[in-house]
């Protein structure tokens, strides 16, 4: 009987998906409007340089061109770009022009637009706008940025902050350690590359304004805009349409649309402006670019005493909407799972001339859960054990939760023996490593590597208390509103901002089951300032532990009023009025009234309870007391050809544990797509700049990303541990993959190459790199052991003379 | 894509075309699959003024089976090539190198005339049409001219074409029996181009070479024939004990390889050597 069995839980096939990939949806670069103009932006091609003049005048003169701006003309409205999360009291946010007036810091920087009545005019007139540069020295490297002497990207300096954080006594936890690890691990540089480019829509009637944006944050985005171009926010619309991904990228307010905003206002016309993928490579914000020095102290035992980090985070050229705050959002994740007495770490915020940085799927997570992943591996060598049993030896176990660990957070549930025992199983691990073994005693030149990866992560941002705490701009509460239509179907309007997720199937399953109404019976609007008027959007893996309690909190609220209608019709007393599957029914009776009929009964009003405000429609606003921590044993394979450098992925498991699951088909999606995203980290991307400041990984022909036919199939299975902190018992998965697989994967590379000398191997481990390192270590082991022949012989010499 | 304005023009016979070739002057380009030209044309570093689109020119299609060789039309596309049994069963190593290029949704557009009039090293079947000694046919108002892989590739991205030439296809002489073929190709994506790739084929006779054709992609501006290699694998055995190791180990000579963000040049020159003896091996089924 499908009527009693339960939604959540189920594997329904995404009902968003039809109209999305058929294209019968509305993209932002999808919309036409009556008299629109086109904008192309003229971008630096310099890292660093003084605009010493800028003539627009014969580019007004070339077909289709409408208008010409240069900086200077925004000079006076465009005001900066906002920074939500000043770090620190004396954190440095300069100045941001959304177009660059006299000053350029970064190759793709916008220095002037043409607008014109098509795309291709805009783009051909570009060629006819003359600026006159004055170079100013780039700053490429966060280490010689900070010595003395360096060229700064800022009058102030190149420090944008230093961030500490401490607890326990860490010089007792290392003076006199058994062991110490201390390594410096690379984040390399990414480029969030999400299928639709970034697209801007803006227009006004002279009074309102609305800005289409291909955007994750719509309602973050109108605060910020009205905030920075004076438009009052009331006037203000902005809508988030269909958007095809965004991991972060798109949790932005970017120039473009503070431009596109302005250019209206001044042209009275609509105006569009879709990125091409080089120029989104040059100025989408990028992700990750730490320098990570983590130092472990442990026990001859495994068990660790104490952690150090010392992180340097590129900031790029400027502070975007939470460019500090995303290393800090990794500043309570560098204990991992692992239990110690001390934990200290310490972040500066570096500028250079580079594009800035800002979120990128898993923001912080991933470049913490890499250093602890890979260090834990490095302790396992130094202490002989191995890799998983010195995790085990340090990690929280099952009865021990909740936990408040060193780094001050309270994991409230976890079973790390549980998904660690089921990855093992699934994985085949002593054959894998017996198998290893074999290679290694035959010198094959293809070794096998075995990594592990036992991640946890802090998602559903997050409780408002915690944030302002950490000085963000604003709270993480999210809201739902539910409205009960007369013929008993049912609207959600909720302030997430889904971009690719599902939100629509996976709040029409929690709706189903509140209510008790049909899965199909439920539809969901999201995006619209003007229809959704209240949220917090979508991103940190926020939306169903935080956006989705709001909504079983406000079907809640609709479903108590219906009671009580219900127990008027039925003359019966509320409290007598039990609920299931969608029908009330008097206690013990057969009386029963249907919720649609409830619904109707409600829209007539012709009988309703005294006083009885005539409507079922309820929102909810939800406020978390704490985070949620889904975690999981993620174990990857590898096969390493010595010859060539080249690693190819054997086989890859993933246990993972993000509580209770409202639709394992939406789980599995963003756990395979997480994965293949930690991969691409581990093996494949890079964003490259030149020692002049040149972005060289401009198509994709330079910046490589996997397809389908570079990964290996994912084994993949759950264990549910049920978050005990909200009432669906859920955690989130959106960055749950992307943080386990990357030192999963380069674990295993150095594994592979443990008995060559290797130590580690700097991200993307490409074949060249490999290659390379295995040269150098070659080239190392011949001196040691010229040294050591030396050395032999010197002691003849010395005992044959003795 | 935003590129710069062109003409265009699609003629459905090899005479229109060449005439409208003719009369566009020599900022005109043949457009065929245009799975290379419209990646150059969207980051604005070509400008042509005409694309005259031969894809509805239906006599620069096709495969046929002569006495001696086949030919290939220019416009055959990529997947036309690796499922014809002609090419299959006489000049496979054409099949074995085209099944590597990209992805399906590329082979299903680019075509064998375009792959090598592009003539980029990185492609897959410049070193292919070298090391078989292709036969390349060019038309235009003069009628027809054949040039020799040898001196077809003049240069990077530059074909020894001349403007108002059209290629009209190839022609694959037939090895006969008694070769074995491997095209060793390595690549950072399944759809990136080669970071170095080894085509070969390999005559052999009671366990011995009797005579290899080897070429390489990606080490030069041009294919690059590995005549050392050629000449220090005839008469070895033809076996893992190690001698096909010792002549591919000269497989970088004469070579000049690029430096890119995908490998430097000492880099490609070891991937030479490595890939040459492992084409070497897999051609001599070993
Ligand atoms: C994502 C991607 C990956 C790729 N990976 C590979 C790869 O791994 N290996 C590989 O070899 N290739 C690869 N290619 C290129 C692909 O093989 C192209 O098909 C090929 O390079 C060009 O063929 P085309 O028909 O598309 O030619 P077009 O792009 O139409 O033309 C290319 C050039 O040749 C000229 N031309 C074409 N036909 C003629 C003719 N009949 N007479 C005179 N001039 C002519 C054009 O004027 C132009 O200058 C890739 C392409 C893409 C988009």
């Amino acid at each position: 009987m499908t009527d009693t069995m339960s939604e959540v839980g189920r594997a329904r096939r995404r009902k968003e998906d039809a109209r999305l990939v058929t294209g019968r949806t509305q993209w932002t670069d999808n919309i036409q409007l009556p008299g629109m103009l086109h904008v192309a932006f003229l971008r630096s091609p310099m890292a660093h340089a003084r605009i010493t003049r800028v003539d627009v005048s014969a580019a007004r003169g070339r077909p289709g061109v409408v208008a010409v701006f240069g900086g200077a003309d925004f000079a006076a409205e465009q005001g900066s770009l906002p920074c939500a999360w000043p770090v620190t009291e004396d954190v440095v946010i300069p100045d941001h022009p959304p177009m660059a007036v006299s000053e350029v810091r970064y190759v793709g920087e916008a220095v002037a637009c043409v607008v014109a009545t098509d795309r291709y005019k805009a783009a051909d007139a570009l060629d006819a706008i003359e600026i006159d540069y004055e170079p100013l020295e780039p700053v490429l490297d966060m280490t010689e940025a900070l010595a003395e002497g360096s060229p700064t990207v800022h009058e102030s300096g190149n420090k944008a902050f230093t961030w500490k954080f401490a607890q326990g006594d860490i010089g007792e936890a290392f003076r006199d350690a058994p062991v110490v690890i201390d390594r410096t691990f690379v984040q390399q540089r990414l480029i969030p590359s999400a299928m639709e480019p970034r697209a801007v829509v803006a227009q006004t009637d002279g009074d309102r304004f609305t800005l289409h944006s291909a955007t994750q944050i719509p309602h973050i985005l109108r605060v910020m805009l009205a905030l920075t171009t004076g438009i009052p926010e009331h006037r203000l619309r902005v809508i988030a349409p269909d958007v095809g991904g965004g991991f972060g990228s798109k949790l932005q307010v970017t120039a473009e649309e503070v431009l596109c905003l302005l250019i209206t206002r001044r042209l009275g016309r609509p105006v569009k402006w879709t990125e091409s993928r080089s120029e989104g490579n040059l100025t989408v914000h990028h992700g990750r670019d730490q320098l990570q020095r983590i130092s472990v102290a442990a026990e001859r035992d495994g068990r660790i005493r104490g952690v150090k980090v010392d992180l340097l985070a590129d900031m790029g050229a400027y502070l975007m909407l939470v460019t500090p705050g995303v290393p800090l959002l990794g500043a309570f994740m560098y204990n991992g799972i692992y239990k110690m007495d001390a934990y200290d770490f310490t972040c500066t915020g570096v500028f250079t001339t580079k594009m800035p940085t800002d979120a990128y799927r898993g923001a912080g997570r991933p470049e913490a859960t890499y250093a602890i992943e890979r260090a834990m591996d490095e302790l396992a060598v130094e202490v002989g054990l191995d890799p998983m049993e010195v995790r085990r030896r340090n990690w929280i176990k099952h009865s021990e939760f909740p936990y408040t660990t060193i780094a001050g957070l309270t994991y409230d549930s976890g079973n790390y023996e549980a998904a660690t025992d089921r990855a093992l199983a699934l994985f085949g691990y002593d054959k894998l490593r017996a198998e290893q073994a074999d290679r290694r005693d035959r010198r094959d030149p293809v070794q096998l590597g075995i990594g592990i990866s036992t991640y946890t992560e802090m998602c559903g941002l997050a409780p408002s208390r915690v944030l302002g705490s950490l000085s963000y701009g604003a709270g993480g509460w999210e809201h739902a509103e539910v409205r009960m239509l007369p013929t008993g179907t049912v609207e959600v309007v909720t302030g997430t901002s889904p971009h690719g997720q599902g939100h629509v199937t996976a709040w029409s399953q929690i709706v189903a089951d509140a209510l008790g109404v049909p899965f199909e019976d439920v539809s969901v609007i999201h995006g619209d300032t003007a229809s959704s008027h209240k949220g917090m959007d979508t991103y940190g893996s926020r939306s169903l532990a935080v956006g989705g309690i709001a909504l079983v909190q406000a079907c809640e609220k609709v479903r108590e009023k219906a009671r009580q209608v219900a127990a008027h019709l039925m003359e019966a007393s509320a409290d007598d009025v039990e609920f299931s599957d969608g029908r009330f029914r008097v206690r013990g009776t057969t009386t029963e009234r249907t919720i649609q009929e409830i619904a109707l009964a409600t829209f007539a009003a012709h009988d309703l309870p005294e006083g009885f405000e005539p409507r079922l429609d309820a929102q909810a606003t939800f406020d978390p007391d704490n985070f949620s921590f889904p975690h999981g044993t993620h174990l990857c394979a590898v096969e390493v050809d010595t010859e060539t450098g080249a690693t190819t992925i054997r086989s890859y498991v993933a246990v993972d544990d993000v509580g209770k699951v409202v639709n394992p088909l939406i789980v599995e999606g963003q756990v395979h797509g997480g994965i293949a995203q930690g991969i691409a980290q581990a093996l494949f991307e890079e964003a490259v700049y030149d020692a002049e400041g040149n972005l060289l990984t401009t198509t994709m022909a330079d910046y490589l990303l996997p397809s389908a036919a570079d990964l290996p199939d994912f084994v993949t299975d759950r264990t549910e541990t049920p978050a005990t902190t909200n009432p669906l018992g859920v955690k989130g998965a959106g960055e749950a993959g992307t943080i386990a697989a990357t030192p999963a994967v380069v674990n295993a590379i150095v594994d592979a190459l443990r008995p060559y000398g290797v130590r580690d191997v700097r991200m993307p481990c490409t074949p060249e790199r490999v290659w390379r390192t295995l040269q150098n270590r070659a080239l190392q082991n011949r001196a040691l052991q010229n040294r050591a022949l030396q050395n032999r012989a010197l002691r003849n010499e010395e005992g044959a003379s003795a | 894509m935003i590129p710069a304005s062109f003409d265009y023009s699609r003629p459905s016979s090899l005479d229109e075309a060449l005439a409208v070739l003719g009369d566009a002057g020599e900022e005109a380009k043949v457009l065929a699959g245009g799975q290379s030209l419209l990646p150059l044309l969207r980051l604005r570093l070509a400008y042509p003024t005409t694309l005259v689109d031969v894809g509805r020119v239906a006599e620069l299609r096709g495969i046929a089976d002569h006495a001696d060789h086949v030919f290939i039309g220019a416009m055959t596309t990529h997947h036309e090539v690796i499922r014809s049994p002609v090419v299959n069963e006489h000049c496979p190593l054409v099949a074995l190198a085209t099944a590597t290029v990209a992805d399906p949704a590329v082979r299903h557009r680019g075509t064998f005339g375009g792959s090598l009039a592009h003539a980029d090293p990185a492609g897959d079947l410049p070193s292919v049409a070298l090391a078989l000694d292709m036969d390349l046919v060019a038309r235009s108002s003069l009628g027809d001219r054949i040039i020799p892989a040898a001196e077809f590739f003049v240069d990077y991205l530059e074909p020894a074409l001349e403007p108002g030439e059209i290629l009209v296809g190839a022609r694959v002489p037939k090895l006969g029996p008694g070769w074995g073929f491997h095209y060793e190709k390595f690549h950072r994506t399944a759809q990136a181009w080669a970071t170095v790739g080894v085509a070969a084929a390999v005559r052999r006779s009671n366990g011995t070479v009797e005579e290899a054709r080897v070429a390489l992609t990606n080490m030069g501006p041009t294919p690059v024939r590995a005549v050392t290699v050629e000449a220090a694998v005839r008469g070895v055995a033809a076996d893992r004990n190690g001698s096909l190791r010792e002549a591919a180990e000269q497989a970088a000579e004469g070579a000049d390889p690029p430096g890119d963000l995908h490998a430097q040049p000492d880099y490609r020159a070891h991937l030479a050597r490595v890939l040459t003896h492992r084409a070497l091996l897999a051609a001599c089924a070993v």
